[in-house]
């Protein structure tokens, strides 16, 4: 027998290193300057995404909410119009005196045009409403209220007082809720806006079907694509990889034009169809949905090939030969081991293209119809040609909560951890 | 037919890829039923090609393979009920342990009751019992070996292959699981073809080995008879080491010879050359069946000088030169106050007659 040795525990104090100091201490010294030069290299990239894409996602959710439209230019009646309690009858005489004051000192200032453009996303007849009562407005009033209603009835209409309240500000929530096809009403309550112009949450549906159909036929016109690709002689694979990358080379409204050339009724396509006498006449295959899922198809079907190929080029092939090895029919080994094992390849390509496809504007633009115009080209509308930012940004807002919620079922379903770009 | 016809048999099988080289020449070979039969061979010897084209992956340019009697070539390779193991296991990913050794089984469409049980019985075969539910990912090198072996074995095909199935692991893993599969194939009674470079392991766990160059079965023997007997000096030089010297044929008599050396030193030796005086032939001496400082009746002696001594422990390699062959070398036992040699001394060598084999000189 060995005789027994006292032992010291070294999990009762941290280890000591040479210097005295404990080890961990000395790694973490060791490490930070190491740490310090990783991140310095990150830190440019950093900063600029801080810029270009952070920090516009938070002011486009800002400008959802944030509505000082109405506040800057009629400062007395957003104010007074908190005293406007009892909403089954129009406000108390002073916030008439208020809108009034407001009227009469924006019309001088000639800053009516914002008012009268804020009030007119809510009220149909803002617009006429504001600039018929400024140019009517007498001087002094004993009692504005009547004289307002007297100038035009609309102003004792509750509808409209209501609409003055939820443009008061600072936030609203009117832009969100007219996003998803809602309003408010004077009294609080949320409602659906009439079906004669609710178009958003249809726009919105729209949007992710065609996203969805054409991430699906991306998947069933890619995936022969990268098995080819991943499986052909290095040699001719890299010709293929050319051409599949070619487009990539062009600008994408080249390729939509060329779409339209290709796609319209007198184009090459109709013509070979008829001369193939597959049909008869020529066919509609532009300036709708079909046109949009061809062009959306060919120009997203990269996106999904490059990351199936990658994850197919790593499969090797001894996988199918021990399947076959092992009695399974080529089929049966297709589907039992190479599909299971592309699935990660097909997710990150799908999902790729899907959130592409989602944000799509130009194509859509281009080569549908207006049934087929998906919500970016709301948003852009919203941004250059109404310059309604409100309403622009509460779409995008939309747009962003959806697919994060899609994200979010995807990694639930899927897990993003299978996912394999490259 | 009877247990005597072998299972497998090459018929002046010939492969070509580019339809220039042959990787295959000519291939006559006959597996018998529950042998452990070894393809062995430096790469491009054509013994995998060989294999592959006996698992179904590989077409024969001209020839036939057949299996238990029946032609072969119009049987795709999911019909031919062969066990492959594979190099680098190929394992399913995405599938447990179990799934993996389920899989022949799930496409056979035996009873999930039966599967579960045949796939325990092989999981134990192998002793990994216990890692049924562990994905192959999760598995050491020496395990997965084990799941792969399982899964060939479960559906109890007609013939297993294993090509290079230890070139991954380590050494010591290594030669513990050729004797964990020579096992195995002795319990099982199976029919095995293993296809290695590693002539150690070949010796080690074949009943026979077929020794592959250049597209041709040179020698088919068992590992004693490779190793004793080698047919020429191709084998002689792949199996085991070896020492080789030149010199002409001067007599051959009932399986003995006379071999003149270039210096004119007379050799006695085996014969396993062609008859005739006057050709040229090697002879093939085994470093450690060399004396050094031989007994007065040693048959055959030579002069040599020391070039480098090398201490491996239980003995000491010396390298010596011999009539010019300066990579001469004797394996020396250790003994007590024995004189080490050192470089620079001459000496004297020693060889009796059965350990030198004269082989017709390669070309």
């Amino acid at each position: 027998m060995r005789p027994e040795v006292p032992l010291t525990s070294p999990s009762l104090a941290a280890p000591l290193g040479a210097t005295g100091t404990s080890l961990k201490a000395q790694l973490h010294r060791a490490e930070r300057m190491r740490k310090l030069r990783a991140f310095a290299l990150v830190l440019p990239l950093l900063v600029f995404l801080l810029i270009t894409f952070v920090a516009p996602i938070l002011d486009m959710l800002r400008l959802a909410v944030v509505d000082r439209d109405l506040s800057s230019v009629w400062p007395h009646v957003t104010q007074s119009i908190g005293a406007w309690t009892d909403r089954s009858k129009v406000p108390p005489p002073a916030v008439f005196d208020a809108l009034a004051t407001d009227l009469h000192d924006s019309y001088h200032a000639r800053t009516l045009p914002l008012a009268a453009r804020r009030l007119n996303y809510a009220l149909d007849n803002g617009r006429t409403l504001v600039f018929g009562t400024a140019r009517r407005l007498p001087e002094t009033s004993a009692d504005w209220r009547a004289t307002l209603i007297e100038i035009d009835p609309h102003w004792g209409d509750l509808k409209t007082w209501a609409a003055i309240d939820q443009a008061s500000g600072p936030v609203t929530s009117f832009f969100l809720l007219a996003a998803v096809d809602r309003q408010k009403t004077a009294d609080g309550h949320i409602v659906s806006t009439p079906s004669s112009q609710a178009i958003y949450v249809e726009v919105l549906t729209r949007t992710f079907k065609v996203s969805f159909t054409v991430t699906l036929l991306c998947i069933v016109l890619g995936f022969p694509v990268a098995y080819l690709l991943a499986t052909q002689p290095p040699r001719r694979a890299n010709l293929l990889m050319i051409l599949v990358l070619l487009p990539f080379w062009t600008s994408l409204l080249v390729r939509t034009a060329a779409w339209i050339v290709l796609l319209q009724e007198h184009g090459i396509i109709n013509h070979a169809l008829v001369w193939l006498g597959i049909i008869d006449a020529p066919v509609r295959l532009i300036y709708n949905r079909i046109g949009v899922y061809i062009a959306m198809t060919h120009i997203l079907l990269p996106f999904l090939i490059l990351p199936l190929y990658s994850v197919m080029k790593g499969i090797k092939p001894s996988y199918m030969l021990a399947a076959k090895s092992l009695g399974a029919s080529p089929t049966e080994a297709f589907i039992r081991i190479y599909l299971p094992m592309t699935l990660p390849g097909i997710g990150a390509g799908a999902l790729l293209v899907f959130i592409l496809a989602l944000g799509y504007y130009i194509t859509p633009a281009l080569v549908g119809g207006a049934a087929d115009q998906m919500i970016s080209y709301f948003i852009a509308f919203y941004t250059s040609d109404s310059v309604n930012w409100g309403m622009a940004s509460a779409l995008g807002s939309v747009l962003l909560v959806a697919t994060l919620l899609l994200y979010w079922v995807y990694d639930r379903l899927v897990g993003i951890s299978n996912v394999k770009l490259g | 037919m009877s247990d005597s016809d072998p299972l497998v048999s090459f018929r002046r099988v010939q492969k070509t890829y580019d339809g220039e080289l042959l990787v295959v020449k000519d291939l006559n070979l006959d597996i018998r039923r529950g042998e452990f039969l070894t393809m062995l061979g430096p790469s491009g010897s054509g013994k995998t090609t060989s294999l592959m084209m006996l698992a179904g992956f590989e077409v024969p340019t001209h020839g036939e393979i057949t299996l238990a009697g029946q032609s072969l070539r119009d049987t795709p390779p999911h019909k031919r009920d062969i066990g492959v193991v594979f190099q680098n296991y190929a394992l399913f990913p995405h599938m447990t342990v179990e799934e993996n050794v389920a899989f022949p089984l799930a496409v056979r469409r035996v009873a999930k009751a039966e599967q579960k049980t045949r796939v325990a019985r092989a999981l134990d075969v192998v002793k990994l019992g216990a890692l049924g539910h562990r994905r192959p990912g999760q598995l050491s090198g020496g395990q997965q070996q084990r799941v792969a072996l399982a899964r060939a074995l479960v559906f109890e095909p007609k013939l297993v292959l294993m090509d290079e199935p230890l070139g991954a692991l380590d050494k010591q893993l290594r030669e513990h699981m050729q004797i964990e599969i020579k096992h195995i194939h002795e319990n099982l009674g199976l029919t095995v073809v293993y296809v290695t470079h590693d002539q150690s392991e070949a010796l080690t766990m074949s009943d026979r080995i077929a020794v592959f160059h250049e597209g041709v079965v040179q020698q088919l023997d068992t590992p004693h008879g490779l190793y004793e007997r080698p047919s020429n000096s191709f084998v002689a030089n792949f199996i085991g080491e070896n020492n080789m010297l030149g010199g002409t044929l001067e007599l051959v008599d009932a399986g003995s010879c006379r071999v003149r050396l270039d210096d004119g030193t007379v050799i006695h030796a085996r014969a396993g050359c062609g008859d005739g005086a006057g050709r040229r032939v090697s002879l093939s001496l085994r470093p450690e069946k060399i004396d050094i400082e031989p007994a007065d009746e040693t048959a055959n002696k030579l002069r040599a000088t020391v070039k480098e001594t090398i201490y491996h422990g239980d003995h000491m390699r010396v390298r010596l030169d011999v009539l010019g062959n300066d990579d001469f070398t004797v394996k020396m036992r250790y003994r007590a106050n024995r004189v080490v040699p050192k470089p620079g001394d001459v000496l004297s060598i020693g060889f009796a007659e059965r350990d030198c084999l004269a082989l017709d000189a390669p070309h």
